[in-house]
């Protein structure tokens, strides 16, 4: 996902100037994605140029007031309809760090996987934690923690599931390394 | 007070060649406030850890303390007692007697513990309320669903004195949002003071825990401490992996 495509889904509530985008976009994302300022007004330019918003006056303060045009619309809708690509995400380094675990002398994968689920389980928990506390309407940043939750507990059983693979592998239980 | 404290304690079933530990010198304390979470493959002694802690079996080894009693130093019907007026159970299902109804159900410590019929029906009416299900008081359990159910299991755990939560994968059952209700009420009544200990195979429902400890073939191999990292509210830390 792009800038680009938060920004203009927010356009698409109401006009609004480079500042409001930022605020409104943290508030949704929850900080789960930090973007500064000179990001928000070079993307914005970027869109202008585009032809996906157009500059709208400003709002009485000085304030340059940005609004979808149809082409951005189009955009929006296009990217609504599309489902996310797995593919597209970075590789994990936690998958990769496992199966060389397995061939280099002297590193207990069981304990690699026991201190990474720890640690999954801890960030687990300040999810946790942060989800009782928000406000039952916060909805835009109940479903953001939700998703963080639901892929730090699918961390979790990937690892249980690592465990019992080794646990269940006679060669592994030889001590014989591949 | 410490409200359960195990202590070096181990439970090993049969004797010489073929004998099998289930739990191994473990040792566990909650306090009160604390929702304590217990986790592990199958076999790791999670049942075994329950069982002890609610006085359901004895250990071969080692002490279990519930409310500051030693439960070793008790005879039979004293255990049954004091589990009855400290600890509460809520287990993945079957926690309800069918033909009572659910207030029935939440006085029936009460009057096991031989307080009166209406004094037991007002101090269930009472915890109900305090749960926000007194609307489901005079409903028979067929007739509540699934976390309706699990929630009247939970208030029924903490009538009278009982400040102890033993709970084993109470939400097993149940769907997603169903489930976090019923955690979210675990969560509350131990900010008021009580304590509980929930055993799970599932992280996410671990992590309403301030603590998870993790077994494996009966020994304590680690623990996650919830200890607050960002401020409530604040801006979280990022779920992905640099």
């Amino acid at each position: 996902m792009s800038v680009k495509l938060g920004l203009l889904a927010l356009l698409d509530e109401q006009p609004m100037y480079g500042y409001q985008l930022h605020t409104t976009f943290k508030e949704r994302t929850g900080g789960t994605w930090p973007l500064n300022i000179g990001q928000i007004y070079t993307t914005l330019s970027r869109l202008e140029r585009d032809g996906l918003v157009d500059a709208a006056g400003d709002d009485g303060d000085g304030h340059q007031i940005y609004a979808l045009t149809d082409a951005g619309r189009v955009e929006l809708q296009r990217w609504f309809a599309t489902p996310v690509a797995r593919a597209d995400r970075p590789r994990d380094e936690l998958a990769i760090k496992l199966s060389l675990a397995l061939s280099v002398a002297g590193v207990d994968v069981r304990e690699v996987v026991q201190a990474q689920r720890t640690a999954t389980l801890r960030d687990l928990q300040d999810l946790t934690r942060q989800k009782f506390h928000a406000g039952e309407d916060d909805l835009a940043w109940l479903l953001a923690l939700d998703s963080l939750i639901f892929q730090a507990e699918a961390e979790v059983r990937w690892l249980d599931s690592c465990e019992e693979r080794l646990l269940n592998n006679q060669a592994f239980k030889n001590g014989v390394r591949r | 007070m410490t409200l359960l404290s195990l202590q070096n304690v181990s439970r090993v079933h049969g004797h010489g060649a073929t004998a099998v530990t289930a739990l191994d010198a473990v040792t566990l304390s909650v306090e009160p406030g604390e929702l304590v979470a217990v986790m592990g493959p199958s076999g790791s002694g999670k049942s075994t850890l329950l069982n002890l802690a609610g006085g359901l079996d004895a250990p071969t080894s080692g002490t279990v303390s519930v409310d500051g009693v030693n439960l070793g130093e008790l005879s039979t019907r004293a255990v049954a007692a004091l589990r009855r007026r400290s600890i509460g159970y809520v287990f993945q299902d079957l926690n309800l007697l069918p033909a009572l109804t659910a207030a029935e159900n939440v006085s029936l410590p009460r009057e096991l513990d031989g307080v009166g019929l209406r004094a037991a029906k007002a101090e269930a009416l009472a915890t109900l309320e305090r749960f926000g299900l007194a609307d489901v008081a005079d409903r028979f359990p067929d007739d509540l669903s699934g976390g309706q159910q699990q929630r009247v299991a939970i208030a029924r755990a903490f009538i009278g004195a009982r400040r102890l939560l033993l709970a084993d994968e109470p939400t097993g059952a149940l769907d997603t949002t169903t489930g976090e209700s019923v955690l979210r009420l675990m969560r509350e009544q131990c900010e008021g003071g009580a304590a509980a200990v929930l055993v799970t195979h599932e992280s996410r429902h671990a992590a309403w825990a301030d603590r998870v400890v993790f077994l494996r073939d009966g020994r304590v191999v680690d623990e996650a401490v919830n200890e607050p990292r960002t401020p409530n509210g604040d801006a979280m830390v990022s779920g992905g992996r640099p």
